[in-house]
């Protein structure tokens, strides 16, 4: 039951990313030429809704639906944080596509999009594997 | 119906940000769940692909919300993009479609360019090595990182977490510099 309003959350993110234009492989070279606002746009009212909604959430000591106090994991920083950036910037600027696109890509009917989710899924399934061989 | 066709044309910035913030509280709601898209692959390599391979050896089934999740982003995308088909092109900037005119890209298609990712088009060297090698890449580089642009871009700086935007500074300057040195070698 809980499972379905996951669902239900991904299903809106992945609407607006569509609506928005945020999964299209112009739109972003658009962004990375900066030739465009829209996604500039998005990022800077995604971020301040977030975070003040996440601000109200505290303040309020707002619980979750079963009764638990709200818990934010800190993110440890790690040299893997850089070295891994500058890979994924270079994979999203070919690509046009971080993860969440990918997916409302597939979606939306274009099957070729697949390839890009296999390769990225091999991308992770190598780093899994060379995890302890790598520096961090 | 009137709602309907503003529903199906480009949802402007200022509708759509607020809507993917919300997303942030909306998780932490449903069941303190952190957002992030990237470690949805980690979740399928791990469910089926695991080869004893200790990173991918973790309780995945206290995190099947990321598959559920996952399921949403492609049903929203079969949504957004097939029942409420857009009826006209997305505005993309003028000095944009010039740019990608003179590297051979027309803007024919809504999201893809036909020239790069279509089945008649992918078996040159220049397209695998932008899709294939680029989605690899995208898979290694997030899972390296701890995060993609909604992990690190949207939860991370939201939650102020300096990481993060050490992350997100990088990715977003190395995206810039292969979008305008790399790709345009390739295609030309």
């Amino acid at each position: 039951m809980r499972n379905f309003l996951f669902l239900l959350i991904g299903t809106l993110f992945g609407i607006t990313l569509l609506k928005a234009d945020a999964v299209s492989w112009f739109r972003m070279q658009e962004m990375f030429r900066f030739q465009g606002f829209q996604m500039f746009g998005i990022f800077m009212t995604a971020i301040p809704t977030a975070a003040l909604s996440v601000f109200l959430l505290k303040k309020f000591k707002i619980k979750t639906l079963d009764g638990k106090p709200i818990e934010i994991v800190k993110k440890e920083f790690n040299w893997g944080y850089v070295y891994g950036s500058l890979l994924f910037g270079v994979g999203w600027g070919l690509t046009g596509a971080c993860p969440g696109p990918i997916y409302v890509q597939i979606g939306s009917g274009l099957t070729i999009a697949v390839v890009t989710l296999i390769s990225a899924l091999a991308g992770t399934w190598v780093y899994s594997y060379l995890k302890p061989k790598l520096p961090h | 119906m009137e709602i309907f066709n503003v529903l199906r044309q480009q949802w402007p910035w200022y509708i759509a940000g607020p809507i993917i913030g919300l997303s942030v509280p909306l998780l932490l709601l449903a069941g303190n769940k952190m957002l992030g898209i990237s470690s949805t692959l980690r979740q399928i390599c791990a469910m089926c692909f695991p080869a004893n391979i200790p990173f991918l050896k973790y309780k995945w089934k206290d995190q099947l919300w990321k598959i559920f999740f996952a399921v949403g982003l492609l049903l929203g995308g079969f949504i957004g993009g097939v029942l409420l088909k857009p009826i006209t092109m997305p505005q993309i900037s003028d000095a944009t479609i010039k740019d990608m005119r003179l590297m051979g890209i027309s803007y024919r298609e809504n999201i893809l360019p036909a020239e790069i990712y279509s089945w008649a088009h992918l078996l040159t060297w220049q397209n695998l090595l932008i899709v294939v090698g680029g989605g690899f890449l995208v898979g290694f580089g997030t899972r390296y990182a701890g995060g993609c642009t909604s992990g690190h871009g949207i939860f991370g700086l939201s939650t102020l977490q300096w990481p993060s935007l050490v992350a997100v500074v990088l990715f977003f300057a190395s995206g810039i510099l292969t979008a305008n040195f790399i790709l345009p070698l390739l295609l030309k």
